[in-house]
């Protein structure tokens, strides 16, 4: 020990100060929500409806980010692409809304505790109950189509296809219409502008989510894995980790995660059929693909983006809505073409 | 000759050939062969599927792309000769021109598409195209001013392909000759020379890169042959073809709409018909079609069948009612890509 600090060089280590404009690269996406807002309260003329649309662009947002959390990580993780993913929003809408249906005393209810504890014994249930199809899902139409993008495109849809003739053979071919619960329907005012009550409450579930999920992945061992998986999973399996097990784990904690979306979106809708998951997985690629494939972060801003521009544009020129995301999509891929903000992959 | 026309491509099996040949027969004497409506309506339905599900063949079987969006092409043929006809009036002259005009923009968003999202990452494709598909769709039936909307459009075609048109006073084989049936040669014709065009291009040496780089995209860009370029034209011929085939629908349906043209539903079969008949094969989709066209039309009867046999078991008559075939397919499909991949040509072949 003694040898190394007397022959030891002179001069200390220097770390080379990144520039500000360096430093705040990564984050540039960050800014682009609120400068999304800003654009939008200069388009919108009246306050109060601007208001009003962003509220329900960030609650479009937030359950778009719990959908799409799932897939983005699991395509991080082993490079699964999963277009069956919209199978388990679908089936998760349907669980929740039959429990919420056979639990229509305390929904009915006007005791903010009992309708509270309904949903939450709705989305536990779409979550158990999407959690163990994601399992299936998994074993046996993931597994065997490991390392073929192409492979696993075909054969997921053919999951997404058997999934949905299933919710046929089990609920019935019809929509289904649902209520919201007693104190979440209605509206507050804030400022001359309606707020929908279940919208702030989207809000502030899909901001908890966030938060947990967040600390889960920066704070806990198991989010150190799965990270660190992400960016190279041979060096983590030689690490000694069951790579594989932090993966199906992953896979069925974000098919649980679009059950419990599924939930919220048929309670934003009020209406569910066995094809909404398919259609919501429109909004969904684009979130993914413009967040960059396997970033949480990315997700979420990519989420509130495409949410607040749907809810935007529809009430500017109601048929460009979708159009408009797609414009976000080219737009964004343009700057970055591997998304806002890309994992980088050690290879 | 035969050689010739099946640019050395042979079945390469005796019960494959002795197939082709017989769909081949039956779709070239449909009208003398059965001559209800509804099997013609059938028989030109399976031609022009043929060729829709060849041309989707071309990119998902030779390059290994697979795109959302080939329904999309087919529509703008399909709506081409809609709009054509309906600004320009009845005559050979709209029809040609709409299906100029609907192919052309077919080729050019295939190229915007293409060079947008290969040029990113190729698994960007998949999401990408359904993600325009579907707007596309959308808009589609909200701009009812110029497509009609979700009614779609009627569409008035030449009286010389119409039912009204009797060419000859006589009756020829035993059938009277209609403008209907000269519509159904049209379609048969056309959907022939597409079809054996597509199988031109997938045995010429573009075919062959096309076929390298679906097996090792970075040892072809290696070799020297420029991925991106060869990925593009592969997506812009293969919807091109879509769009000419929509044309052919649209002159035959006399009607456009989106239910019709531009549908998931649509989509979702032809992924079904290629994988089911065979990936990189092309004559897959001939028998991928046929396959399929029956089935709609037989295996439904058959489970309605099974499902009132079985009415005193719980849930089993759910699962066998008709309506529930497409979850049978599903389950077929995803086995197919598991287990022959080349599907029921590569079986048939056997190397699968």
């Amino acid at each position: 020990m003694t040898l190394s600090t007397e022959h030891a060089p002179e001069h200390a280590p220097k770390m080379a100060r990144l520039s500000l404009s360096e430093r705040l690269q990564p984050w540039l996406p960050v800014l682009l929500v609120p400068a999304l807002v800003l654009a939008g309260y200069l388009m919108i003329s009246s306050p109060s409806s601007w208001l009003t649309l962003t509220v329900s662009g960030l609650a479009m947002g937030m359950m778009i980010f719990v959908i799409a959390s799932g897939m983005t990580l699991v395509f991080g993780l082993m490079d699964v692409i999963n277009f069956g993913h919209g199978a388990f929003v679908s089936f998760g809408a349907f669980v929740g809304v039959s429990v919420l249906l056979v639990l229509s005393g305390m929904t009915g209810a006007p005791s903010l505790l009992l309708n509270l504890l309904a949903v939450g014994a709705a989305m536990l249930a779409a979550m158990a109950v999407t959690g163990v199809l994601g399992l299936g899902f998994e074993r046996i139409i993931v597994r065997p189509v490991y390392g073929s993008h192409l492979k696993q495109i075909l054969v997921t849809m053919g999951g997404l296809i058997v999934a949905e003739q299933l919710i046929h053979v089990i609920w019935g071919g019809e929509e289904i219409f649902i209520g919201r619960p007693e104190m979440l329907k209605g509206s507050v005012t804030v400022f001359g502008a309606t707020l929908e009550k279940y919208r702030l409450v989207a809000v502030g579930l899909g901001l908890v989510l966030f938060v947990i999920m967040r600390a889960v992945l920066r704070n806990t061992k198991l989010g150190l894995i799965v990270r660190a998986g992400v960016e190279n999973p041979e060096m983590v399996q030689a690490m000694g980790y069951h790579i594989r097990r932090v993966f199906v784990l992953v896979f069925v904690a974000g098919s649980a995660l679009a059950g419990l979306g599924g939930v919220m979106w048929a309670l934003y809708q009020e209406m569910i059929t066995a094809h909404m998951g398919m259609e919501i997985m429109i909004l969904v690629f684009i979130v993914v693909i413009i967040g960059g494939l396997g970033s949480v972060e990315g997700c979420f801003i990519g989420a509130l983006l495409v949410g607040l521009m749907q809810n935007y544009t529809a009430f500017l020129e109601p048929k460009l809505a979708l159009i408009s995301n797609i414009a976000l999509m080219v737009a964004i891929l343009m700057w970055r073409p591997q998304g806002m903000m890309p994992v980088i992959k050690a290879k | 000759m035969i050689r010739l026309f099946l640019s050395g491509d042979h079945p390469q099996s005796r019960v494959l050939a002795a197939l082709l040949l017989v769909i081949l027969v039956t779709l070239a004497f449909a009208p003398f062969l059965f001559p209800g409506t509804r099997s013609l309506e059938t028989a030109a339905r399976i031609c022009i599927f043929i060729v829709l599900v060849a041309s989707y063949d071309l990119l998902l079987g030779y390059a290994g792309i697979v795109s959302f969006a080939h329904t999309m092409f087919f529509g703008m043929g399909a709506y081409g000769v809609a709009i054509a006809t309906q600004r320009m009036g009845t005559g050979y002259d709209a029809l040609i021109t709409g299906t100029v005009a609907g192919t052309a923009l077919a080729a050019v968003f295939a190229l915007g598409i293409a060079l947008f999202s290969l040029r990113v990452r190729a698994i960007f494709f998949a999401m990408i195209t359904l993600a325009i598909a579907s707007a596309v769709g959308v808009l589609v039936s909200q701009l009812s001013g110029i497509t009609g909307g979700e009614d779609g459009m009627n569409i008035r075609i030449p009286r010389e392909l119409t039912p009204a048109f009797r060419p000859f006073d006589e009756p020829v084989m035993g059938l009277r000759i209609t403008g209907r049936h000269l519509n159904y040669y049209l379609v048969f014709f056309s959907c022939l020379i597409m079809f054996l065009v597509l199988l031109r291009v997938v045995n010429s040496p573009f075919g062959r890169v096309l076929q390298a780089i679906r097996e090792n995209a970075f040892r072809a860009e290696a070799i020297g042959y420029r991925v991106v370029y060869y990925r593009a034209m592969a997506t812009v011929l293969s919807a091109a073809v879509a769009a000419l085939a929509g044309a052919v629908f649209a002159i035959w349906l006399r009607y456009v709409g989106p239910a019709t043209t531009l549908g998931v539903e649509i989509m979702l079969d032809i992924l079904l018909i290629v994988v089911i008949g065979g990936m990189g094969t092309m004559y897959g989709a001939v028998i991928g079609t046929v396959v399929f066209v029956l089935a709609q039309n037989y295996l439904k009867d058959w489970m309605g069948g099974a499902s009132d046999a079985t009415s005193f078991l719980p849930l089993v008559p759910d699962l066998l009612n008709p309506d529930r075939w497409l979850m049978w397919l599903g389950i077929l499909f995803i086995l197919s890509v598991y287990f022959f991949p080349s599907g029921v040509v590569g079986r048939l072949r056997g190397k699968a």
